[in-house]
């Protein structure tokens, strides 16, 4: 859909860890890589650093070279309209309904015509399984179709970038699995960059085309995902062996893209 | 022990200052934002349908009882010097110069102050201010600017109808129920109440509207990622925007005297 670009982060300060750790990502256009961590690691901190949410003491976040700590309020903007988030509480706008919710970045942000919006946003809806929801409003969906609207909002200005933070926390396990299979179907069709935090293992391992330990503020081990699995890393090892032993999610029949959450 | 409370008093000084600096560049930020385009006209019809049409009730309720009562006290006093028929002048004064503005601005802070606080604390704790910024629309602009403009617009017009609804209240006791004239209520309203006087008293809710978004916005913002913060957030907003409508009141007034 778009050229590769390359795309690079370099982000210090995750957590406020006292040193000056450095986080880089790299290679990972238009794959899945997922970051793994303890709960209050600061991987959602992570996230938000490579949106401009948040901004380091010190240190750079590098978008396709640029240095986004020193950008001002207005080129940041050009910048973000390459990404999107999903937050971790979908973050939809209460007082909008779901049509309006994913219509909102198309109403601000471009010149589109009403008809063009309402066939884009439909298009969106149905890619994320919520055809015919679009008149309800986020108090009456359930968590899993909370998160399908704000994908669609993340998808709908076609960004290169996603960012998903823990897209599957307090989802049922089925749930859960619906929705991260929805995640890698829809960056399959439109092929987007997946930045993900997570702690769902093994789950994860399925999905992800690479994955990142961020462990005290730096990521420790980052490998494709079937490599990770058998890191030499203690800690890592230690991290991703609770519980049970992963058992990847491989066949394509457990994808069941389109139900409804 | 000197020490330590000479220190807990400069830390509080100073969190006390930093606090004010940081709410003073959220207001001129809103300000900026407010000037900038694109200009939000839907967001703030719809703040004014909030903050004022849906405080109409209230604002009736409370001037036309502090018109009544404002009635039954000024003939109370008045009687003892024989001048009952100054009553017009005395309620219309009291209420256009002070009550009218101090008791509205108190009554939107309560009914829409704290409301606007709440909503956007929440907004702040389920993400959706984030998400604003992701999707490059400003939350000052979107958010913060509409209300604070919509409470200066409406301000003056909660005001308005409090004091005339105040003033017919203060009619009604005086006139229909303690046998005033009905000609010296209105002719000593008339006679003793000038221009500068409602000038004035708009100037006040202008004022004080700016004072009620400003501070209940700013708390709902600023407001921690609790439940119980946002709590807080609402408490200290009502407490912060009543008790700066008072004192900015007594200033306003020395100097319009």
């Amino acid at each position: 859909m778009k050229t590769p670009l390359g795309q690079e982060f370099a982000a210090t300060k995750a957590a406020g860890a006292a040193s000056t750790p450095v986080i880089r990502l790299r290679g990972v256009e238009k794959k899945v890589t997922t970051v793994i961590g303890k709960s209050g690691g600061g991987k959602s901190v992570l996230l938000k650093h490579m949106i401009g949410l948040l901004k380091p003491d010190r240190g750079q976040v590098l978008v396709d070279e640029v240095d986004i700590t020193r950008l001002g309020s207005h080129e940041l903007n050009e910048v973000r309209k390459k990404f999107a988030m999903l937050f971790q509480s979908a973050a939809l706008f209460d007082s909008l309904n779901v049509f309006e919710n994913v219509a909102f970045p198309l109403r601000e942000k471009t010149k589109m015509k009403e008809a063009e919006i309402e066939r884009k946003v439909l298009e969106m809806l149905e890619a994320v399984g919520l055809t015919g929801m679009g008149h309800k409003f986020p108090a009456e969906l359930s968590g899993g179709m909370r998160k399908r609207a704000g994908l669609a909002r993340a998808l709908v200005m076609g960004p290169e970038i996603i960012l998903f933070d823990e897209p599957t926390t307090g989802l049922d396990p089925l749930l859960a699995r619906t929705i991260n299979d929805l995640i890698v179907e829809t960056q399959r069709k439109f092929g987007f960059t997946a930045v993900m935090v997570s702690h769902e293992i093994p789950e994860i391992f399925g999905i992800s085309d690479y994955v990142a330990m961020l462990l005290d503020g730096v990521i420790v081990e980052m490998a494709p995902s079937e490599e990770f699995q058998r890191t030499r890393h203690p800690a890592v090892r230690e991290f991703i062996a609770v519980g049970p032993r992963p058992e990847v999610v491989t066949s394509g029949e457990s994808r069941r893209p389109g139900t409804h959450a | 022990m000197v020490a330590s409370a000479v220190a807990g008093f400069g830390r509080t000084t100073l969190g006390l200052v930093g606090e004010m600096g940081r709410m003073m560049v959220f207001l001129i930020s809103t300000v900026a934002w407010m000037v900038r385009p694109p200009f939000r006209f839907l967001q703030v019809l719809k703040q004014i349908h909030f903050i004022g049409v849906k405080s109409l009730f209230v604002i009736v309720l409370t001037g036309a009882f502090t018109g009544m009562v404002l009635g039954l006290q000024g003939y109370y006093s008045l009687r003892k010097f024989g001048a009952e028929g100054w009553l017009g002048s005395a309620v219309a004064l009291s209420i256009i110069r002070e009550l009218g503005p101090v008791l509205s601005a108190l009554m939107v802070t309560g009914r829409a102050g704290s409301a606007m606080t709440a909503e956007i604390g929440i907004m702040r704790i389920t993400e959706q201010i984030d998400a604003l910024d992701t999707m490059a629309v400003n939350p000052m602009q979107y958010l913060i600017a509409p209300k604070v403009l919509a409470s200066v617009l409406i301000m003056p017009m909660l005001c308005s109808i409090f004091d005339l609804i105040g003033i017919y209240g203060g009619y009604l006791v005086g006139v229909e129920l303690l046998g005033v004239s009905s000609g010296a209520y209105t002719s000593s309203m008339e006679s003793s109440v000038e221009w500068k006087d409602v000038y004035g008293g708009f100037l006040k809710a202008i004022s004080f509207g700016v004072i009620v978004s400003w501070v209940c916005t700013y708390k709902g913002y600023n407001t921690t990622m609790s439940a119980e913060g946002l709590g807080t957030a609402t408490t200290e907003a009502v407490v912060l925007s009543s008790v700066l409508i008072l004192i900015w009141d007594y200033f306003v007034t020395s100097v319009l005297m």
